[in-house]
């Protein structure tokens, strides 16, 4: 069940080129998250700017910590990146539908895929993944500008004993070119059926999800828009849904997470 | 926190009583449902619900809302479920959990406003209707009626001749003379007003040479129009006898103190409630605790007492 708290800044990281990790201690959302959910974060100064920023959870942690990823891109982000140890922080969560972890298809690999700041909710949904379907093979694809973007995330992912397969935009690391563009290269051999998990920018999503159809894979993939509240108060994360649902789906409480095919790519 | 006092915050609109003057603003509390986590809902002077059509409307394209300084801009273009689902699906648990419901209302045309009107009249549970004349992102209807005094007027005639319930005018700040609008709803039969909508405005996005909003304009809402609705609010309550309800920019309980000084009978909460999701109870704590300190019996005893 959501709620709203005062949370803790424990730990603030510089993973790279304006990219952050804040670890927040927050117990109630540590312990009731699933991964693909987000949370509502405030630096909780002033009132410029004024609405709070959706972010998925990247890590929770026992003992109450949970952790965001996140890029600064205005003025909302750099206020949480100037955030120190001990500095409070106005926090609603946990909130939205998280990944589908219900019966992939017997004999599947599940695929990850994770582009930009969309590898943020891609760890602790590979943990969950082992955690709660161990019998499953597991691949990762991560794709970035550069190679700076990703070294501490693949550091982390050392202890699942996952390797994940890399793009960049500069070619500093792994493949030379987009991450979609590795489901070819990596994916497109053995024959095991993947289910697929994605999150990242919206033409690399669309991408993404036009590989699967032609593929017949199932896939899963996380949205980001704007919005006011994250509790579909606001109705203003609305995105298209796709074939007969004339309709708009809220990305806050109908997702994050969507099917693929529910949404329209265009 | 609750501050237990012995302070009244009743107020009394249109025969009706409130518990308090504190109210939800239409559009920025959903049903209610979406707050029931954070918010005990029956606590509240009302609820003002998200604005019922006749029939569903799937809402504008995206982009639909952008942050602009100290507030927000909005073209949601009234999404909202139809009366139908709202009676049978929405107001039941409202009224299961005792809160004080008002139904705000908005059509395309006068007949709509009138129809929507006698659907509600006599329903259980709803308590007053608030008429949206002023909403900025609909090409019909909407604030083309809250801008003409004749087009408020006749929308305000019609509702009031289909249905008993008392009725809260909904005014739109763009428009030169707020004075003239509110007296011209008030004579048409308005049992109290209520402002402001949002301003109308537009974001552009420099780099790419495009409106922030795919509709191009919207609503700004939040702190920064508290200053123009504040005005409005007392400009208003100079000019009408009927009970004033101030909107706009209210954060905290000393914004809604302030429009009650201004002449307002209660106030509505509106994009403070996607900031802090439990504002508006912490507002009927806040403005107890003043009254407290203040040595005051009865909010209605702050009302109106600016000093020019």
């Amino acid at each position: 069940m959501p709620g709203q708290f005062l949370a803790t800044v424990e730990k603030n990281e510089s993973l790279g080129p304006a990219i952050c990790r804040l670890t927040i201690l927050a117990p109630e959302i540590a312990a009731a998250g699933q991964p693909g959910q987000f949370v509502m974060l405030r630096s909780g100064r002033g009132l410029d700017p004024l609405l709070s920023r959706p972010f998925s959870l990247h890590q929770t942690f026992p003992h109450g910590r949970i952790q965001v990823l996140f890029k600064v891109l205005g003025e909302g982000t750099r206020k949480l990146a100037a955030l120190g140890a001990g500095e409070p922080l106005g926090i609603v969560g946990p909130l939205g539908r998280g990944f589908d972890l219900a019966a992939p298809r017997a004999g599947a690999r599940l695929g990850l895929i994770g582009g930009g700041m969309g590898v943020a909710p891609l760890f602790f949904l590979a943990r969950e993944i082992q955690r709660r379907l161990p019998e499953f093979g597991l691949d990762v694809l991560l794709g970035a500008r550069a190679k700076q973007e990703l070294e501490q995330l693949l550091i982390d992912f050392g202890p699942l004993k996952i390797e994940p397969r890399v793009a960049t935009d500069d070619g500093s690391l792994g493949h030379h070119g987009l991450v979609p563009e590795l489901i070819e290269k990596e994916w497109g051999k053995d024959g095991k059926l993947r289910q697929v998990f994605c999150c990242g920018p919206w033409p690399m999503m669309a991408a993404v999800a036009q590989r699967c159809r032609e593929r017949d894979w199932s896939c899963q993939v996380s949205l980001e828009t704007m919005m006011a509240c994250g509790f579909s108060a606001c109705l203003g994360c609305a995105v298209a849904g796709s074939g007969q649902r004339e309709r708009y789906f809220h990305v806050c409480k109908d997702g994050p997470v969507f099917n693929a095919a529910d949404i329209s790519w265009e | 926190m609750t501050v237990e006092t012995d302070v009244d915050l009743q107020v009394e609109i249109a025969g009706c009583t409130f518990r308090n003057p504190v109210m939800t603003a239409s559009g920025t509390f959903g049903y209610g449902r979406e707050f029931e986590d954070f918010v005990n809902v029956s606590r509240l002077g009302a609820v003002v619900v998200k604005g019922v059509s006749l029939l569903p409307r799937a809402g504008n394209p995206p982009p639909r809302v952008v942050e602009t300084p100290c507030g927000m801009l909005n073209a949601i273009g009234l999404e909202n479920v139809g009366v139908e689902a709202f009676l049978h699906e929405k107001l039941p648990w409202l009224v299961e959990l005792g809160a004080t419901v008002v139904v705000n209302i908005l059509g395309n045309t006068v007949d709509e406003y009138a129809q929507l009107a006698r659907r509600l009249d006599g329903i259980e549970g709803v308590t007053a209707l608030e008429v949206n004349i002023s909403c900025p992102n609909v090409k019909e209807g909407g604030v083309a009626f809250g801008t003409d005094p004749l087009m408020a007027s006749a929308v305000t005639a019609a509702v009031r001749r289909a249905s008993k319930l008392p009725l809260i005018i909904k005014l739109s700040p763009n428009v030169t003379d707020i004075q003239l609008m509110a007296r011209s709803v008030a004579e048409s039969g308005a049992d109290a007003v209520s402002l402001i909508n949002t301003l109308l405005g537009m974001a552009i996005d420099l780099a790419g040479r495009r409106p922030r909003l795919a509709n191009v304009v919207g609503g700004l809402s939040g702190p920064a129009i508290k200053p123009v609705a504040l005005r409005m609010v007392w400009q208003a309550a100079q000019a009408v006898k009927i009970p004033v309800i101030g909107i706009g920019g209210i954060m905290t309980a000393e914004d809604a103190l302030e429009f009650i000084v201004a002449g307002a009978h209660a106030v509505q909460v509106g994009t403070a409630n996607f900031v802090n999701p439990g504002a508006t109870e912490e507002i009927v704590e806040g403005i107890a605790a003043y009254l407290a300190k203040q040595g005051l019996k009865s909010i209605n005893q702050l009302r109106n007492t600016l000093i020019t």
